[in-house]
């Protein structure tokens, strides 16, 4: 027997009063999670960059700093992560920087949902200047000149906070994966 | 080759389908990498443990007085593509009031807000990857993607299975609704099984004596590919 993954169907733009209205969802890492703590803001722009207010989700999978995947194993980290976008597109994310897994540089696992997508789109985040990443075989499959849009970068003045913009289409938009 | 096969043609929405107008400016334009199964896909948030309130699934309890509307039992199971159950998987509904208006700060269709009504609901399946929830039936609504446009009735469904890559996202409808060929939403599915999957159907069984309709809807989610498998079977 084998049936067929049932269709996907939009978000839509009114989702977060069930799926998003508690922002510690935001936080992977608490206090108390062992490993680097950082911010990752991740902001979602269309075709014509103009951000997506309100109506598109991020939800993260990563490793913890070891580099395990261990979703509900550490009471101080998740694995899990799921904000809504503010009205300039951006989200906010508390963790800690992944720890390689499976030979891979370190990297955070991304999904996006969006009014006006029908089916999630699936992406990467990678630490720009991270030496690892000149061996990550996933990056490999990627083109050179759009590997760029998988690479978050240090905010400027602010240690440990990290940003990346995930451009939907269009001029650098960033790379998305079929998984 | 990929421990998670990947999906048929045509029983998913492309990104782009202009009849529905926010993809045009929001469908990447560069065609997706393939990407070989890793740990970091082929593990996913574990669901079982996290607590699920009493009356999380029953989307009428959640105020002082029961809500406005026709009330309806949706139950069925969370299947992978051998048909086995998916026990354990967080299933999370949301949905518009009997008027047709969601809870939301955005939403100004000029339906009444039902104060006993929020429309979010939570359940987790199962040994047998079954779920259960009551509401009450939403409304249709009107929205401005086109001219006189109206989304059919329908119950958003969120779902986590074994893996990142079985996560989904997806809309149940109702049986006989005449909006359904009119939705571009729906309607962006090529495959018209695929879009009749979507579609709950009435079951007697389900339906509870002088007190609620009940409505069958199964979600397959991606599968592990087994020693066997076939491609293109139903």
């Amino acid at each position: 027997m084998s049936l067929i993954p049932s269709a996907s169907q939009t978000v839509g733009p009114f989702f977060n009063f069930a799926l998003t209205p508690d922002a510690r969802l935001g936080v992977l890492a608490g206090e108390g999670a062992e490993g680097d703590r950082i911010s990752l803001a991740l902001r979602v722009v269309d075709g014509d960059g103009a951000p997506t207010p309100g109506d598109s989700m991020i939800e993260l999978w990563q490793a913890d700093a070891r580099g395990r995947y261990t979703h509900g194993l550490d009471p101080n980290f998740r694995g899990f992560g799921r904000l809504e976008t503010d009205p300039n597109g951006e989200c906010i994310f508390e963790t800690v920087k992944p720890g390689p897994v499976d030979g891979q540089a370190p990297h955070i696992n991304v999904i996006v949902f969006a009014r006006g997508l029908l089916k999630q789109l699936y992406t990467r985040v990678y630490f720009e200047g991270e030496a690892a990443n000149a061996h990550d075989p996933v990056l490999a499959l990627v083109p050179k000149d759009r590997r760029s849009t998988l690479l978050a970068r240090p905010v400027a003045g602010r240690p440990n906070a990290w940003s990346i913009e995930i451009r939907l289409q269009g001029e650098a938009e960033t790379v998305f994966f079929d998984v | 080759m990929n421990e998670y096969p990947r999906t048929k043609p045509g029983s998913q929405p492309e990104y782009l389908y202009e009849g529905y107008r926010a993809t045009i400016r929001r469908a990447p334009s560069q065609p997706l990498i393939q990407l070989p199964h890793t740990l970091s896909e082929l593990t996913g948030p574990v669901y079982g443990h996290n607590p699920i309130g009493p009356t999380d699934n029953d989307l009428t309890l959640h105020f002082a007085e029961a809500p406005q509307g026709e009330r309806i039992i949706v139950a069925g199971r969370v299947l992978d593509e051998d048909g086995r159950g998916v026990p354990n998987a967080l299933v999370e509904v949301w949905q518009a009031n009997a008027g047709g208006r969601y809870r939301h700060t955005r939403d100004n269709h000029p339906a009444p807000i039902d104060p006993n009504f929020l429309g979010a609901g939570r359940a987790v399946t199962d040994d047998a990857g079954s779920y259960r929830f009551v509401s009450i039936k939403p409304g249709a609504y009107p929205w401005r993607n086109h001219h006189n446009a109206w989304r059919p009735a329908h119950i958003h469904f969120s779902l986590f299975g074994s893996a990142f890559v079985t996560r989904l996202v997806t809309q149940m409808y109702f049986p006989n609704d005449p909006l359904i060929p009119l939705d571009p939403i729906l309607q962006s599915i090529p495959d018209a099984d695929a879009r009749t999957r979507l579609v709950s159907q009435f079951d007697l069984s389900l339906t509870e004596p002088e007190w609620a309709l009940g409505y069958r809807f199964d979600v397959v989610l991606r599968g592990r590919r087994a020693t066997y498998f076939e491609e293109g079977g139903k």
